[in-house]
């Protein structure tokens, strides 16, 4: 009896996930009929843009540099041992452009963004001020959700290349903690293992991170159920499913990758 | 008076019928919220619902604004098919509607003076910001607040906040008003202001008005006719005088 009750719980949870993700689905869908729809919320936009984009420069910043210095300090002894000093800058430029710079930005801006999402719209959905828009005429999700998503999907790219500089920079100052190499140096020893064609995938994919991050803390916030309860919930749903689906669309961003 | 004789009245002055509810139903998952309710408003009339809580008034309030979708009936505002309308459509009707919320429902990052440019920037593009400041001004000074205009929500009191919802809505000039519980949390006092604020915006600008309520005071003085709502159905219905006199037990029991 008890083992029927248990495969029931199972197969009415695996229910529940595939309603969400469809309902995920249908809910970012809408943001492709709606980006290009006027009215055009530029003031919005560019708010959005100024809380995600400006307002995360000192964590992202902050966290790039330790990355960038701890990830040169633990890598030196490795390639001491092999008398293969010298490619210490372009095997953390490697690491930092293609994979750990997007992903651990995109992470802390998942924590940090859509986190704050999630609350603020669960927060207004609460206090009925999402109906308010609604009622007054203004379509909310035009307003709030593509804004926002708008903005996350612009402005994570800017975040990662940024962190990405500091982050290289933090490895020069680290390969000078026990060495001597100059700024110019380090920079053309850190490219020279660099094409091109090797930063647009890395570029690509931390579009597709700021939309997921800006979507999932909306998607969390606009479906808060009601009581204050459902908010602390959607923002740390909003945290979890980002910081999630960061790793899956990294996945298929590299399999796509190393398919081509 | 039952729903068949009210339906017949307002039948034969249906030229002055601003909103018309044939069979409404809605149901949360297994509990029926409105059963098959029939309701019609004419145009500057008031007419205040009644009922316990959980007897389906603020979603009969949010059927008729398309925040809730009904699953069987018709409601007609205006001569249109809520249901039957596209979302663009929609809109153009929710700018001839206003709806005060319970909670007032300021938004909470904007100024007051912002809450009441916002539906205006929105909905009336041809304005300018000098026509738009004049209309901000007014409108507060219809509810008494202009003292107000550059505090932000978290400031203001229940009552305050009430008052600049009620604000808020009457700028764009509804000629249909939805309040849900407009007194309820309030002081006696400020309750009994803000039910002669409804009843002076009703004679001042011929707003039709639903007012869902608790508060027999708010009743009394806002009522044109009052409907009582029990399990999702129309129980009773007629003038304040009329209901309170009533000798059915469920209806003086609101009463007392």
């Amino acid at each position: 009896m008890q083992a029927i009750e248990e495969k029931q719980d199972l197969f009415s949870g695996i229910k529940r996930q595939f309603a969400h993700t469809g309902n995920f689905i249908r809910f970012a869908a809408r943001f492709f009929r709606e980006v290009f729809l006027p009215p055009y919320h530029r003031r919005e936009f560019l708010l959005q843009c100024f809380k995600t984009g400006y307002q995360s420069l000192p964590l992202v910043g902050t966290t790039a540099f330790i990355m960038g210095l701890v990830l040169t300090i633990q890598s030196r002894p490795s390639l001491v041992a092999f008398g293969a000093e010298s490619l210490l800058p372009g095997m953390v430029s490697f690491s930092v452009i293609k994979e750990i710079g997007p992903v651990i930005t995109a992470l802390i801006c998942a924590g940090k963004i859509s986190s704050r999402m999630g609350a603020e719209l669960g927060a207004m959905k609460v206090t009925e001020q999402i109906d308010a828009m609604e009622v007054s005429a203004i379509n909310p999700y035009h307003y709030l959700v593509v804004t926002r998503v708008l903005a996350t999907t612009l402005m994570v790219p800017v975040l990662v290349i940024f962190a990405d500089a500091i982050s290289l920079f933090a490895s020069f100052l680290a390969v000078n903690i026990r060495g001597d190499l100059s700024l110019s140096r380090f920079f053309t020893l850190a490219i020279s293992r660099f094409d091109f064609i090797d930063i647009i995938p890395a570029i690509i994919k931390t579009f597709f991170f700021g939309f997921m991050i800006g979507m999932i803390g909306c998607y969390k916030g606009f479906n808060a159920s009601q009581g204050t309860i459902s908010v602390g919930r959607a923002a740390n749903s909003a945290v979890v499913a980002a910081s999630v689906s960061i790793f899956v669309v990294d996945m298929i961003m590299v399999q796509i990758t190393d398919l081509l | 008076m039952n729903n068949s004789l009210t339906q017949i009245i307002y039948d034969s002055n249906e030229i002055d019928t601003v909103v018309e509810i044939r069979h409404l139903s809605k149901s949360f998952e297994q509990n029926d919220i409105l059963k098959d309710l029939d309701l019609f408003v004419q145009r500057g009339e008031n007419v205040v619902v009644l009922g316990k809580s959980g007897s389906g008034k603020s979603t009969l309030i949010k059927c008729m604004i398309g925040l809730i979708q009904p699953d069987q009936g018709e409601i007609r505002v205006f001569g249109e098919d809520i249901s039957a309308i596209n979302y663009r459509e929609l809109n153009e009707l929710r700018k001839r509607m206003g709806f005060l919320f319970q909670g007032a429902a300021l938004y909470d990052s904007m100024s007051v003076r912002e809450n009441l440019r916002f539906p205006l920037k929105h909905n009336k593009r041809k304005l300018s910001n000098v026509e738009i400041e004049s209309m901000i001004n007014e409108s507060l000074e219809q509810v008494g607040l202009l003292d107000a205009i550059d505090r932000m929500p978290a400031e203001l009191s229940g009552g305050m906040s009430k008052r600049i919802g009620l604000a808020r809505t009457l700028i764009l000039n509804p000629e249909i008003m939805l309040y849900d519980e407009p007194t309820t949390g309030l002081d006696t006092a400020t309750a009994k202001e803000i039910s002669q604020l409804i009843l002076d915006m009703q004679r001042k600008h011929k707003i039709s008005s639903i007012i869902i309520t608790h508060d027999m005071h708010c009743a009394k003085m806002t009522a044109d006719r009052v409907v009582m709502l029990k399990e999702g159905v129309i129980e009773a219905e007629g003038t304040y005088e009329e209901l309170e006199h009533s000798e059915d037990p469920w209806i003086k029991s609101f009463f007392i």
